[in-house]
């Protein structure tokens, strides 16, 4: 038709506009990088709306120290790829300073400790918008978000107080001390998000591919075996055809059985899909509201 | 669920929903994302769940729509929630409001971006006066299409009379309404009838059901394709070897079609020169049109910045200081008397005053309010603004991207209000 954009191409355009108010808008920006595939969306995005200029943001990595060693080779080659500056904040830095305390027990992840971490480093770096590739789709909470959102001097979310967003009119105005949390895609689903990777032949780290890989059995998914996980006498290690929806921290981030080893057999398999893909990470169980809790004090 | 094959020629549709729980709003919701497989195992497991700690007989389809721990504690909606469903024609954004009169601001919002707004109605109450303030707000938001529901017929036996007089009813208030289109559909959230699936109990209906209305309603005409306005984010320059000399305007299409070689004209300055190249990345267009977010280079080296407006020559906005709008007010605290504050259209910005309060309505019965000009908090008036510096603007009907301001506090930085321009 005419005039017209197909979904994957408005939803480009707006998340393209959003990254330009952003620079236009804030001093000091970044993009948080987890190595998952919607922060390798927001980047591809970003090469997007500055080209041929550079992205002029830095990636910010929060890294738990628990990570999937391809994620973090990945990270690198991309790095090197774009020319753009990493900065990494360490959780296990925040435990060796004091910071934070690690949890304990069977169940134990770094994954609440990493607000701490994203705050300090927000602070030490003095970044007023840090850019995420969070989405309305994921969960409740974030379905209430907004695509500039205010954190005050504590980098806390007040979610009955947000500012009311209109049109494309975006208000990034702020005082001293506090921040934006920015999220270009917000509008995406998952099978947006997979949909466009196709369409883009976007790179993705090879564990959103199927491969035979060694897990456990626990919580209801498939857990990566690794040098971070306690193993107990009933866990009982095999291996399987695995991959994973999302990409966490690699001591929560529960795997699926799997045969699609291509991109357009994710989709696929996406659309077929009858469970939402945060149903296989643990962080979200806790409790009915989580991930509300954890965004009120600052997390993602 | 979209088939995979079938993506690359999906429209998007934004719909936004008002309305309270007692309308079925969510109910309705919740069967649009049942009845199309939109809703995962464990987002049902966790609504039976809820349901089954609430006492419930039945899984509670409106549970799908709880959002904040204070609203599932009180039972209430307070702020905008983003929905998404898809089918394989189109993919759904919904803006799920809620609908009492004292969250106008949340209304106005969610209607800002929509191509089409669902007006319920329950048909043993007919029009009340929430639809009016519903249907008001659609139409002062300009937004295209409205489709009323006529809901829980099963209520009424499924009843054409009953159906009938409630449409005559809303036919008689609409008259007053500035919307083009607006179609009706006698539909029972709770059953599912004519929401997805066709109802076996209305024979007496012929016209489509829901779904099929939103997979099939034309919104190309939604974006206006015929007056040119590019306003500029930002300037892109390189700065390296390749690239030496690029300078590229980056932008969103708010309207017309931009084509390389076209003369254009830049605001406020006047220079003209003509459009070189259209970009986004590495891929060069023909055509740029509304909503494209591209970049543009110029033939000639002119000095353009933030808050620019390239237009053609010939199709120009209007420069104005004094700018008549219909104001929504969203903030707790009034507008303080000749107080000062941010103005935002589009990429440019300048400070303002209002100079002038004209009248209130009263969004129930759309009835001018001369006497009473105290705004406050969700009211809606026609004001005038002075501007610091002049604006380039259209009527909000005829765009609703140039027609359309924020108001900003000083002091607190706030969102405190929006208005659509009035020529």
């Amino acid at each position: 038709m005419r005039y017209s954009l197909t979904h994957l191409k408005e939803l480009e355009a707006e998340s393209i506009f959003v990254m330009r108010e952003v620079y236009a808008q804030f001093e000091k920006p970044a993009i948080l990088f987890s190595g998952g595939k919607d922060s390798i969306v927001l980047t591809h995005l970003a090469k997007k709306a500055f080209w041929p200029a550079r992205i002029p943001f830095p990636l910010v990595h929060i890294d738990t120290g628990h990570n999937f060693p391809e994620t973090i080779e990945f990270r690198d080659n991309l790095v090197n790829k774009l020319g753009c500056q990493l900065i990494v904040g360490s959780v296990q830095k925040s435990i060796d300073d004091g910071r934070v305390r690690e949890e304990t027990g069977k169940n134990a992840s770094r994954n609440a400790l990493q607000t701490t971490t994203l705050l300090d480093t927000i602070e030490h770096y003095q970044f007023d918008a840090c850019m995420g590739g969070a989405r309305r789709d994921e969960e409740k909470a974030r379905a209430k978000e907004r695509f500039f959102s205010h954190r005050d001097d504590f980098g806390q979310w007040d979610p009955k107080n947000q500012r009311p967003e209109l049109w494309n009119l975006f208000n990034g105005k702020k005082h001293m001390g506090e921040h934006f949390r920015v999220f270009p895609i917000s509008n995406w689903t998952e099978m947006d998000v997979w949909q466009y990777i196709l369409m883009e032949n976007i790179e993705i780290p090879s564990l959103y591919i199927a491969h035979e890989r060694e897990v456990i059995w626990r919580n209801n998914s498939w857990l990566p075996v690794s040098e971070h996980i306690k193993l107990e006498d009933s866990d009982k290690p095999e291996k399987r055809m695995i991959r994973f929806r999302t990409l966490g921290d690699i001591t929560i981030t529960g795997g699926v059985e799997s045969d699609a080893d291509t991109l357009a057999k994710i989709v696929e398999e996406v659309a077929a899909a009858r469970q939402t893909e945060r149903g296989n990470r643990a962080d979200d169980k806790r409790s009915e509201t989580s991930m509300e809790d954890r965004k009120k004090q600052g997390y993602f | 669920m979209a088939e995979q094959n079938s993506y690359l020629d999906m429209q998007l549709l934004r719909f936004t929903t008002a309305g309270s729980v007692d309308d079925g709003k969510s109910t309705l919701i919740g069967r649009l994302l049942y009845d199309s497989k939109s809703i995962f195992e464990d987002q049902l497991d966790a609504v039976e769940h809820s349901s089954a700690k609430r006492g419930l007989q039945h899984v509670d389809l409106s549970l799908v729509t709880d959002g904040l721990k204070d609203e599932r504690e009180q039972g209430i909606t307070i702020d905008v929630a983003y929905r998404y469903f898809a089918t394989p024609q189109r993919k759904f954004i919904i803006a799920d409001t809620p609908g009492h009169i004292q969250y106008t601001r949340n209304m106005v919002t969610g209607a800002s971006t929509a191509n089409l707004a669902l007006i319920l109605v329950d048909v043993r109450n007919g029009v009340i006066e929430q639809t009016c303030r519903h249907s008001f707000i659609a139409s002062l938001l300009q937004i295209p299409h409205l489709v009323v529901c006529i809901n829980k017929m099963d209520l009424v036996d499924y009843d054409e009379q009953a159906y009938r007089k409630v449409v005559g009813e809303y036919k008689d208030f609409a008259s007053k309404l500035d919307v083009k289109d607006v179609r009706f559909v006698p539909i029972s959230a709770l059953h599912g009838d004519n929401v997805v699936n066709r109802s076996e109990k209305m024979d007496w209906y012929q016209g489509e059901t829901l779904l099929h209305t939103l997979e099939t309603i034309h919104i190309g005409s939604d974006h206006n394709h015929i007056d040119c306005r590019f306003p500029v984010q930002t300037v892109i320059r390189p700065h390296n070897d390749k690239y030496h000399d690029y300078r590229g305007y980056a932008g969103r299409v708010a309207g017309g079609v931009f084509k390389p070689g076209d003369e254009v004209t830049v605001l406020p300055s006047g220079f003209s020169s003509k459009i070189k190249e259209i970009h986004c990345f590495e891929t060069k267009f023909e055509e740029a049109f509304s909503p494209m977010s591209v970049s543009f280079t110029l033939e000639d080296d002119i000095d353009i910045s933030r808050g620019d407006m390239i237009v053609r020559p010939n199709n120009q906005p209007h420069m104005l200081q004094d700018i008549d709008v219909m104001l929504c007010w969203f903030n707790q605290r009034g507008p303080m008397p000749r107080g000062k504050y941010i103005i935002r259209h589009t990429s440019n910005e300048a400070r303002c005053m209002i100079s002038e309060v004209l009248y209130k309505v009263n969004i129930n019965t759309l009835h001018r309010l001369e006497d009473d000009k105290e705004i406050g908090m969700n009211d809606i008036a026609r004001v005038r603004l002075r501007t610091t510096k002049p604006l380039m603007v259209d009527d909000y009907s005829d765009n609703r991207s140039t027609g359309s301001i924020i108001l900003i506090d000083e002091g607190t930085n706030e969102t405190v209000a929006a208005g659509m321009i009035k020529l």
